[in-house]
């Protein structure tokens, strides 16, 4: 066993929580509830939880739009998320940002960012603070293999490799980027793992699926970058569920690589693992109530919550809490 | 009192507030060893060290979002951008990032953050290294966007950006580089969005930003030999907007002229005109024009862009056309 069952057991936890909380919102979307578009990361837990277990409470996450379960397993109330989502009062950020920009600054989750690429430099940025203040926090960022084509990618690690910045960058290869196969827009086999020589960094590469073994090597990397030895980047292969977002049915991919990856589930596969290494299926089965609990009473929650307050339309542009640009 | 050049007085802006507030710190390209291209920033590095001054690569995407995830965690950083005309290679961090994330996350983040950048033609530069960029920024919510004329404006303007808690974008021009005032020794720091009469008139507001304001001013010179009272305002920011003292100003003199260095569509002189239209048109006396560079990109040869930009000539022509 390469982690104490209690450690486990919450990843476990994490990665049930994420599930059901993802079910629901594609749920909520069909029911008209949640609005707008969704980038569900249904089948790609393990990166996140295994991140997040190997984070200090004060370390820094960044996270694209495909963020839901970063944002709330770093501990961002599951209500207040679904409500973001959902364009309630009781949201994240009151209903101004919407699903593709899920934030918690308190407890670290620094933003869900809508455009490829933008929070890799945003996350070298707040490493590089870390480094002045003497802080000790690591910026973890997550993003996609399609990220890895664009130009921000190539400078944020360039910069951090240079600055031997404490952060650590996550690539999610879930194979496609939106539509289109990475393979088919890339002259490497690993999007992220073989451009790594470029900026000096060692090739990282470790199954998405296995949060076990993300744990392993993101306590590695983060530590590293802890101890001031400079940026990593991983790649983490995994898979999506479902397509792009609520607008693609994913029927681009063949149905044997589909089954193929949903008998390779990474929260099956890890409840099978916890099984055999000996933990009770009481056990198990009382996390997954009650995250199921947690999911209904977010949902009600929110079911039951007014839209935004039209008064806040005009706040939080500035400092100032409002909105003039003019005396 | 020290005779101050607007170059020099850009590091002793910067150096003003590095000295009081250990949170301040300044990233750009060739800005630390070499000392900026323009020679605005030398000898920062040499007095506040290379963790805090430091020099980038060609990344501006690198650049501006370091400005921003620095800012998120606690640092008040500076950053230039070494033409206004690089703007475009970041727009997306500086307009869908930076603008934004506050109102995005409801207010939960804050982006103290300056990004300096040399602006403006009359340098023979060309089209893509010439541009008096001041309206992109106008128009995105949540941007913040100062234009200094003088030296003592680049010192105080410069300040209070950095003591801002919203991110400023402060354009410096780079033909006024090389001009000259008395500085008055010390601590200079302004507010934003306080426009100042640099030249007392009744007949014609005339409003302008950075390089255009000597112009304006040259051309009230010579319309006080003909016998016209010329205003001069100099705007120094667009966001915060003083429309305060140019309503005040046009309901007095009844007519207004607009001195912009952008090409004509949607420059910042379009939304003061329509301001004052909507708001002072019953005291207007005669139509509001602006005088601005056609709409065309910079040419290169001297007497191309000299053509191109607002003339004292110009300006001068259009207050007769309404006097």
């Amino acid at each position: 066993m390469s982690s104490p069952s209690a450690s486990r057991l919450s990843m476990y936890r994490d990665m049930v929580r994420a599930r059901y909380f993802e079910q629901r919102v594609y749920d909520l979307f069909m029911e008209g509830i949640v609005k707008g578009t969704t980038h569900l990361g249904l089948g790609q837990e393990a990166v996140a939880a295994g991140f997040v277990a190997a984070m200090r409470s004060d370390d820094l996450t960044f996270c694209t739009y495909r963020g839901h379960n970063h944002t709330l397993l770093r501990g961002a109330p599951m209500a207040a998320l679904l409500g973001e989502m959902a364009g309630r009062d009781l949201g994240i950020c009151g209903g101004k940002g919407g699903s593709m920009h899920l934030t918690d600054v308190t407890k670290g989750a620094m933003g869900s960012y809508a455009i490829v690429g933008a929070h890799l430099p945003i996350a070298a940025g707040a490493a590089w603070a870390a480094l002045l203040r003497g802080t000790g926090q690591v910026a973890v960022c997550f993003f996609g293999d399609g990220t890895t084509n664009i130009g921000a990618f190539h400078e944020a690690l360039n910069l951090a490799a240079v600055w031997k910045l404490p952060v650590v960058f996550v690539c999610e290869n879930n194979l496609y980027m939106e539509y289109t196969p990475i393979s088919t827009v890339i002259p490497v086999e690993h999007p992220a793992a073989d451009r790594a020589s470029a900026y000096g960094l060692e090739s990282l590469l470790v199954d998405g699926n296995d949060v076990d073994a993300v744990r392993t090597l993101a306590t590695e990397v983060i530590e590293r970058a802890r101890r001031g030895e400079g940026p990593s980047l991983v790649e983490a292969k995994t898979y999506r569920h479902k397509g792009h977002s609520r607008a693609d049915p994913g029927k681009y991919r063949p149905q044997e690589e589909v089954d193929a990856w949903l008998a390779y589930d990474p929260v099956k596969i890890y409840r099978a693992r916890l099984t055999a290494d000996g933990v009770g299926i009481d056990t198990i089965e009382a996390i997954e109530r009650e995250a199921a609990a947690e999911v209904d009473g977010a949902t009600e929650q929110v079911r039951n919550a007014p839209p935004p307050d039209p008064g806040t339309l005009l706040t939080d542009v500035w400092a100032d809490g409002g909105s003039a640009w003019r005396n | 009192m020290a005779e101050l050049t607007y170059r020099a007085a850009v590091a002793r802006g910067i150096a003003q507030e590095m000295e009081r507030d250990p949170s301040v710190v300044f990233i750009g390209e060739d800005v630390a060893a070499a000392g900026g291209v323009f020679k605005t920033t030398e000898g920062l590095l040499e007095r506040f060290g290379p963790d805090r001054v430091r020099d980038t690569p060609i990344s501006e995407q690198a650049i501006t979002g370091a400005l921003m995830g620095a800012a998120m965690n606690g640092l008040r950083p500076i950053g230039e951008l070494m033409f206004s005309d690089f703007l475009a290679v970041c727009w997306d961090i500086v307009a869908n990032q930076i603008a934004k994330t506050r109102y995005m996350t409801g207010g939960q983040v804050a982006l103290p953050l300056v990004i300096r950048t040399a602006n403006g033609g009359g340098t023979r530069f060309g089209g893509q290294h010439s541009q008096s960029l001041e309206s992109w920024a106008m128009a995105v919510p949540g941007l913040k966007v100062v234009a200094p004329s003088t030296p003592r404006d680049v010192v105080g303007l410069l300040a209070a950006a950095v003591r801002d808690p919203d991110p400023v974008v402060f354009f410096e021009h780079k033909k006024l580089f090389a001009t000259k005032q008395d500085v008055p020794d010390g601590e200079i720091v302004d507010r934003l969005g306080i426009a100042t009469v640099v030249a007392p008139g009744s007949d014609v507001t005339i409003a302008a930003l950075a390089a255009m304001v000597p112009v304006a001013l040259e051309a009230a010179g010579r319309l006080s030999e003909s016998g016209v009272s010329a205003e001069v305002i100099d705007l120094r920011s667009l966001v915060p907007l003083d429309t305060r003292t140019l309503l005040e100003s046009v309901t007095r003199t009844g007519r207004l002229v607009t001195v912009e260095e952008n090409p004509r569509l949607c420059g910042w002189g379009a939304e003061i005109a329509s301001i004052v239209a909507e708001e002072a048109l019953w005291d207007l006396d005669g139509p509001i024009v602006r005088v601005t560079t056609p709409h065309i990109p910079l040419p290169a040869a001297a007497e191309m862009e000299d053509l191109a930009i607002p003339s004292a000539d110009r300006v001068v022509d259009a207050v007769l056309r309404i006097t």
